[in-house]
């Protein structure tokens, strides 16, 4: 069932995304592409870009949209609330408790224990992300567009909105034939 | 903490929303970069409390895994008006965004067999990934300064070998991880 796997499918990501929002991207990609086969490669990329030119906090941008896009209105209400209630209802139950050990250092082991994990799941995306580019429009265009949005985005902090409009207008005139 | 009075429930409503719309609205980068806004607003704006408890509240959120700007919203709005507030706070920071989300990509893919939508997405894989491997070089970095370079690096090489090559589950992964770390507190 639709709304079912769509629940689970942001459930896992929302519990176990440690690090916030961008945190779980990659959990979000693994069960959309992999296991529920939803979405392509393509599909989940542009719709990460225009999530990342939008504001807001991204993992429910894109649990909306997937939500959404798999099962209409019922279905982005099966995803938000999958992003959200778990980790929400933990934080109000378990808030007293917690603000005890909020100093520990033990705590904190537990973000930082899981971030070697989360760092290889962002990475091995980002390899992906560029063999699907290249094998689109070519290793001259993808090397041409990545170094200018690195340079743009770390080197002159231009706005990623800026960067992301700048590269759909390269696309729409050059990528297209 | 008690609860607002009723006569000024709605006021307190209007404001929940009007204070979450404007971190959702503003907040580029997603969640975490919203921290400051929910701040600004939390503690200067309408003072629904002071900046020592907003740090605790920050610090315990930070402890529990999910996206931190629902969480923050969801449970300042709680705190300061129940139930109602908390369904109030998290709407006003996440309905907006999603839905600005469902028309641009909607109306994108009505356009999708034309051949420079097509080149659209094209141009903007390479963006995303520049993204991506900026976020896992920083994700990196906080790993080697937390746990030191070679702990990082063989816990990232186990991850690698594991998820990407042998098939394995993320979600099992990173539940071993988090009952390795629990099961170290009890003893300590």
């Amino acid at each position: 069932m639709i709304y079912w796997e769509l629940f689970l499918a942001f459930f896992l990501p929302g519990i176990l995304g440690y690090g916030g929002g961008p945190a779980t991207i990659p959990l979000i990609e693994y069960e959309v592409v992999h296991r529920y086969n939803w979405m392509t490669v393509e599909e989940f990329g542009e719709v990460l870009a225009l999530g990342n030119a939008l504001p807001g906090p991204i993992a429910t941008k894109m649990a909306g949209y997937i939500g959404y896009a798999e099962a209409g209105i019922p279905g982005m209400i099966a995803a938000l609330t999958a992003t959200i209630a778990p980790s929400l209802i933990l934080m109000i139950a378990l808030v007293g408790l917690l603000m005890k050990f909020r100093d520990s250092p033990k705590v904190k082991q537990l973000s930082a224990a899981v971030r070697p994990t989360i760092a290889v799941l962002l990475g091995a995306m980002t390899i992906r992300f560029l063999e699907t580019a290249y094998e689109g429009s070519g290793a001259l265009h993808t090397v041409l567009i990545a170094g200018v949005s690195f340079y743009l985005l770390e080197k002159r902090s231009v706005h990623p909105v800026w960067v992301i409009l700048g590269a759909l207008l390269y696309g729409a005139l050059f990528l297209g034939g | 903490m008690a609860r607002s009075q009723p006569t000024d429930g709605k006021k307190l409503q209007r404001q929940l929303f009007a204070g979450f719309f404007r971190v959702g609205m503003l907040g580029y980068g997603g969640g975490p970069a919203s921290i400051p806004l929910i701040q600004k607003e939390a503690v200067d704006t309408y003072q629904w409390m002071d900046e020592e408890e907003f740090a605790d509240i920050l610090a315990i959120g930070n402890t529990l895994p999910g996206p931190i700007a629902t969480k923050m919203a969801g449970y300042i709005g709680w705190r300061k008006a129940g139930a109602l507030g908390m369904a109030n706070a998290i709407a006003a920071s996440v309905v907006p965004t999603v839905i600005l989300m469902v028309i641009l990509l909607v109306s994108l893919a009505s356009f999708r067999e034309y051949s420079w939508v097509q080149g659209m997405t094209q141009g903007v894989l390479p963006v995303v990934a520049v993204m991506l491997g900026v976020l896992t070089w920083s994700f990196l970095k906080k790993a080697s300064v937390s746990m030191g370079g070679t702990a990082a690096a063989g816990l990232a090489v186990v991850s690698a070998v594991l998820i990407e090559w042998l098939g394995l589950h993320p979600a099992f992964l990173i539940a071993a991880l988090i009952l390795i770390v629990l099961g170290r507190r009890s003893r300590t």
